[in-house]
């Protein structure tokens, strides 16, 4: 626990000693006011919601959470410090575990980073708030699982540009499997449960019934387990892959 | 008592097909410094990344204090300091929130946390560049982060990968004397390519090649090897090198002789034949019965750097080798 805590405060840190946290900041922020504001009708709508908000969220953390990723392992492999922690005593999963929190609480000060959106409607008009704060407890849950993936697609390579992109397009699939259009290429010959099976991975699916407020525990479990599964394949991908 | 605190069997590792390490058995005990030889690619680095728990051995086993690292790694890993090779550190941090990280990892309590990491900068001479990124520090600063590093727990076992790799000589000397005063209470396993550091620090070394043990033995042992061993080195004023290689050619021990020209003097170095073990005796008793003057006369351990070119490349050809 000492271990996972040590690794979790340096790798928190680390995002903060170089600008591109700002940066990566910045461009969350004004990502989600255009994406919100202009490109999802706010005004237009007349509806004192945030659904066009939370609705860009899976599409925007598709290409800026594998950015947030990339460089988690692929870095300690290209600079050696993976030897570095291999050798200090605290376990690979205390490691993994340490760095991908890390990640996530960093996306999460760059999620609370919009409140002032939230706060914005309140103004305008009277949303929904319960509404509004399950979307946003929705909209971690799916950061955390892109996260996941990045982090376990991160440990395969020393390239952070090759993470980036390997990420980005394994992101893009998750989000795609539920399209309408997607699923329908695949009703033209495969048996509807696979169709179904492939439909359930989608994170549109499930974020779509959070993102309305409704908690069903199907979506956190899903959203849980994918975590679970992706942190476990990082494990082994350093195991397996440590001394290259 | 002997107190063994690492032990090495029959470690092997090979890269698909590639047998980097073959066989490696080694024990240092408490008090003990074992130097680790060997030529490029030999399996040094190899060997230390199995012993620390970075890499899986193919075949063998590892005891640390007792611990089987295969079985009980973080209890192995909370009594080694390690020194990887390159001395690997996060570029963004400085020194001391580096150490600060190892220090929470290690678990070293908040009470003298802060106290023993203002000693080990100290002592490693890091404190003026304390709070400058890693990154910006010249190389023999990063190593000596690295070192501060291994020691900052203050590890019984500690397993340094070319230490004084990159520092200038009084830094050099500053961690051979630092080495040597830990290595009271320590085992202590370093690997290094200058032979003066087996001298001047090793209580025992162990050469390999091609990943296999060729030597294993104290620095002595090693230098008896060498054909220089017991050779008699004198000083002779310019020009009468000759004269006096002529009069001492008449002891039958001596097996031959090198001449090397220099400034005002001249180096002759009798080598001796095999077994003979008191050249001098004979030497010195035969410029008493001249006149030749003789500015210096002194005897040779024996040379490493030739004992180690020789042992490598015989073994590098094919030839016999020990084990
Ligand atoms: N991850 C790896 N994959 C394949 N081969 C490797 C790997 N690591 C080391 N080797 C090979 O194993 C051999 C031993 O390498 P090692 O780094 O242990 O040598 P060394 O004795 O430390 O050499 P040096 O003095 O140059 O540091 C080399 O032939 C090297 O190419
Ligand atoms: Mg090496």
């Amino acid at each position: 626990m000492k271990g996972l805590k040590a690794i979790f405060k340096r790798e928190l840190g680390s995002y903060f000693d170089t600008p591109v946290a700002y940066v990566f900041i910045v461009i969350f922020l004004v990502l989600n006011g255009i994406f919100t504001f202009y490109v999802g009708g706010f005004f237009e709508r007349g509806q004192a919601d945030l659904a066009p908000f939370f609705e860009f969220h899976p599409w925007l953390y598709m290409f800026l959470i594998p950015a947030v990723s990339m460089r988690l392992w692929s870095e300690e492999r290209k600079s050696g410090t993976l030897e570095l922690i291999l050798t200090l005593p605290v376990s690979l999963t205390a490691s993994v575990v340490g760095k991908f929190l890390a990640a996530w609480v960093f996306t999460a000060l760059a999620l609370l980073g919009t409140i002032p959106i939230w706060v914005t409607v309140n103004y305008l008009g009277d949303p929904d708030n319960t509404v509004i704060a399950i979307s946003y407890i929705g909209s971690l849950l799916m950061a955390g699982g892109f996260l996941s993936i990045g982090s376990c697609v991160s440990a395969l390579t020393k390239n952070q540009v090759i993470a980036f992109v390997v990420s980005f397009i394994i992101c893009l699939a998750f989000n795609l499997s539920g399209f309408p259009m997607v699923l329908d290429v695949f009703n033209a010959w495969a048996p509807q449960f696979v169709v179904e099976v492939i439909g359930s991975f989608s994170f549109l699916t499930h974020f779509d019934s959070i993102q309305k407020g409704v908690i069903d525990i199907r979506d956190l479990i899903f959203f849980a387990s994918l975590i679970g599964f992706w942190l476990f394949a990082n494990v082994l991908a350093i195991e397996f892959n440590k001394g290259d | 008592m002997k107190d063994t605190l690492l032990e090495v069997t029959g470690l092997s590792k090979s890269f698909s097909g590639l047998k980097a390490v073959n066989n490696i058995s080694l024990t240092v005990e408490r008090g003990e410094v074992l130097g680790f030889l060997g030529p490029n690619g030999a399996g040094k680095s190899t060997t230390m990344k199995m012993i620390t728990g970075f890499l899986t051995p193919s075949e063998g086993n590892i005891s640390v204090a007792g611990c089987n690292i295969k079985e009980m790694p973080l209890l192995a890993k909370r009594r080694i300091g390690y020194l990887p090779e390159g001395a690997p550190a996060y570029g963004e941090m400085t020194p001391m929130g580096f150490l600060h990280f190892i220090a929470d990892i290690r678990d070293i309590p908040r009470t003298h946390k802060k106290a023993r990491i203002d000693e080990v900068l100290e002592k490693i001479h890091l404190t003026q560049v304390a709070h400058q990124p890693i990154e910006t520090l010249s190389k023999g600063y990063k190593r000596r982060v690295g070192i501060a590093q291994a020691i900052i727990h203050d590890p019984e076992i500690l397993i340094m990968d070319e230490p004084t790799d990159g520092l200038d000589p009084n830094q050099k000397h500053e961690i051979r004397q630092l080495i040597k005063e830990m290595a009271t209470e320590k085992a202590i396993l370093i690997s290094t390519h200058i032979l003066e550091e087996v001298d001047s620090v090793c209580t025992r070394a162990i050469i390999i090649a091609r990943g296999e043990v060729i030597f294993s033995g104290t620095p002595l042992e090693l230098a008896s090897k060498s054909s220089y061993h017991n050779a008699v080195t004198i000083m002779v004023d310019s020009g009468l090198e000759k004269e006096i290689q002529l009069m001492l050619e008449e002891i039958t021990e001596i097996k031959d002789f090198e001449i090397t020209p220099q400034k005002d003097f001249t180096r002759m170095t009798m080598k001796p034949k095999v077994g003979v073990t008191d050249l001098r005796q004979s030497i010195q008793a035969k410029l008493d019965s001249t006149v030749y003057g003789i500015h210096q006369l002194y005897v040779e351990e024996g040379r490493l750097d030739e004992v180690f070119r020789t042992m490598t490349r015989k073994h590098e050809s094919g030839g016999i080798h020990r084990t």
